[in-house]
């Protein structure tokens, strides 16, 4: 696939990143070569949105390396970032479209912004996004018009308004219904392949995200509990992982946050 | 037992400190991006409306109900000295030295300042200020600065518009209802009233008001946290900050405009 010797495309070294007095993450190592669908998983609240804040350059880790097509990251200075951020597609969560902006100028932003183009191309590029997504027809609509998997669509046309070399979903499958749920992860699939990108998947939706995706990582207690492909990690023996695709309730994650024996909490001592 | 009060004492001033100079330096960011915002004439236009236009409506009618108070309260207390000729002159100069710049901010600063502080402070809860910053478009750039010129412009306008109403209003009650001799009202005003002394200083200090209620409330709306608890106490704390800032400037400006006579 890639040149082997180089460095992958996407190079998270054994970063260390905490909030204070949390520590979050410990030693975590993540590779991502060109035109790989990499999916990150985890349980809520592993810090996996944290690491695609963190490989974007809005967080700075406490030791490691973040190492985007060669450039560390975290030392970037401002405007070196920004370039960099160029090169990078983020869809976010719910979408984060512009709410006073109609979807055609959500999806023009960024052309405006960063490229001097006369009005009629980024009409004709704005559309072609548009179109990619399946929404061409809702150009002239506000963001409070359409629903919540139309938005998410109208972000992924945004986030790929500049051809990114690197598009990152944090949780694309969120609250979506069966249908929505097909077409974003499709999307996300035919997309990567067509731009030639590197796509990160941060998710925790087992069949949709195991049916698209080049290699897993699930995280787990702030370090990698295990990776490979999705084949590999529905054959794996580790609690850990057999815990996470069986949806079982009890394993290395526990269903009880610790307390005292119920009987002490009710009054009914012996 | 007291080295943990002295820590727990120095602890707090230094946090307070830290945020002082954090909001200087925002402050002095905003500074330092507002021409370009003026270089995109669109943007500021549009804030220029939401900010200005919307706040007519508040203005005109506070500023008519003030006028007609003074006229009223005004035209008791010179008639007992037999000054009553005085009305004109007495309302033009409390509005345009005062009234105008401090009332005319400090309703900005509930009507404007508010809805600007919830709307930045909902753009950041909906992460619309962080996809922009992923996008490579510093949103401090983008949408603070904008709004920051606009409400810049906005508020000497309005305090002017404030004024102007509040001294018809001042006629209607005076010359119209009590009766006083308009040639008096509007000839003491026109004697009295000095372009430079009462109304420029009082166009310095709606600037001056501008720039102190559009920092602070872009400020705390950036800074809210990102919850509906977060951005509804953001917007109280800015009305109140920037409406006792307005007051404590008043006084410094006041001092130093009128004090030496």
């Amino acid at each position: 696939m890639s040149a082997p010797a180089a460095t992958p495309f996407v190079c998270i070294d054994a970063i260390e990143f905490g909030y204070d007095d949390r520590p979050l993450l410990s030693g975590v190592t993540l590779h991502a070569g060109r035109g790989e669908v990499v999916a990150l998983m985890g349980g809520s609240g592993s810090g996996k949105t944290t690491l695609l804040r963190l490989l974007g350059g809005q967080l700075r880790p406490r030791a490691g390396r973040v190492v985007f097509d060669g450039a560390d990251v975290p030392a970037l200075g401002r405007d070196a970032l920004y370039r960099l951020r160029r090169r990078m597609g983020m869809l976010f969560q719910f979408g984060a479209l512009f709410t006073d902006l109609s979807v055609f100028e959500n999806v023009a932003f960024p052309l405006r912004e960063h490229a001097r183009l006369p009005e009629r191309m980024i009409r004709d590029l704005v559309l072609m996004k548009l179109d990619a997504v399946g929404l061409r027809g809702a150009a002239g609509l506000m963001p409070s018009q359409v629903s919540g998997g139309m938005a998410r669509r109208v972000a992924l046309a945004r986030a790929i308004a500049l051809d990114p070399p690197l598009l990152m979903y944090d949780e694309p499958f969120a609250g979506l219904d069966p249908i929505s749920l097909g077409t974003i992860a499709q999307l996300i699939r035919r997309l990567n392949d067509s731009l030639g990108a590197t796509s990160i998947v941060v998710t925790h939706d087992v069949p949709e995200t195991f049916a698209i995706a080049d290699r897993v990582y699930l995280l787990g207690a702030g370090r990698i509990v295990a990776s490979g492909t999705p084949a590999q990690l529905r054959g794996s023996a580790d609690p850990y992982v057999r815990q996470f695709l069986d949806g079982a309730r009890d394993g290395p994650v526990q269903f009880h946050q610790p307390a005292p024996p119920i009987a002490a909490d009710l009054g009914i001592g012996r | 037992m007291l080295i943990d009060a002295l820590e727990r004492v120095g602890a707090a001033v230094r946090g307070r400190v830290e945020r002082v100079g954090y909001g200087a330096r925002f402050f002095v960011r905003l500074l330092w991006l507002a021409p370009a915002a003026l270089a995109r004439p669109r943007l500021v236009v549009d804030q220029l409306h939401f900010i200005g236009n919307r706040s007519l409506s508040i203005i005109t009618v506070s500023g008519l109900f003030v006028g007609f108070v003074l006229g009223l309260q005004g035209y008791y207390t010179l008639q007992r000295y037999g000054s009553a000729e005085a009305l004109g002159l007495l309302v033009a100069l409390s509005l345009v030295r005062e009234l105008g710049p401090v009332v005319g901010a400090l309703l900005f600063a509930g009507r404007a300042g508010t809805s600007l502080t919830a709307e930045v402070g909902l753009m950041k809860a909906g992460e619309q200020l962080s996809a922009m910053e992923m996008m490579a478009v510093d949103p401090v750039a983008r949408v603070l600065a904008p709004r920051f010129v606009a409400a810049v412009i906005a508020l000497p306008l309005l305090a002017a518009v404030f004024s102007a109403v509040g001294v018809i209003g001042g006629w209607v009650v005076g010359v119209q209802l009590i009766g006083v001799d308009p040639g008096a009202f509007w000839s003491q005003m026109q004697a009295g009233v000095d372009v430079f002394d009462d109304i420029g200083n009082g166009v310095i200090k709606s600037v001056v008001f501008g720039f102190i209620c559009a920092f602070v409330a872009l400020y705390v709306g950036y800074e809210a946290r990102p919850t509906p608890e977060g951005v509804s106490r953001a917007t109280t704390t800015g009305v109140v900050a920037a409406s006792l800032a307005v007051l404590g400037f008043d006084f410094i400006l006041t001092a130093l405009m009128f004090g030496t006579d």
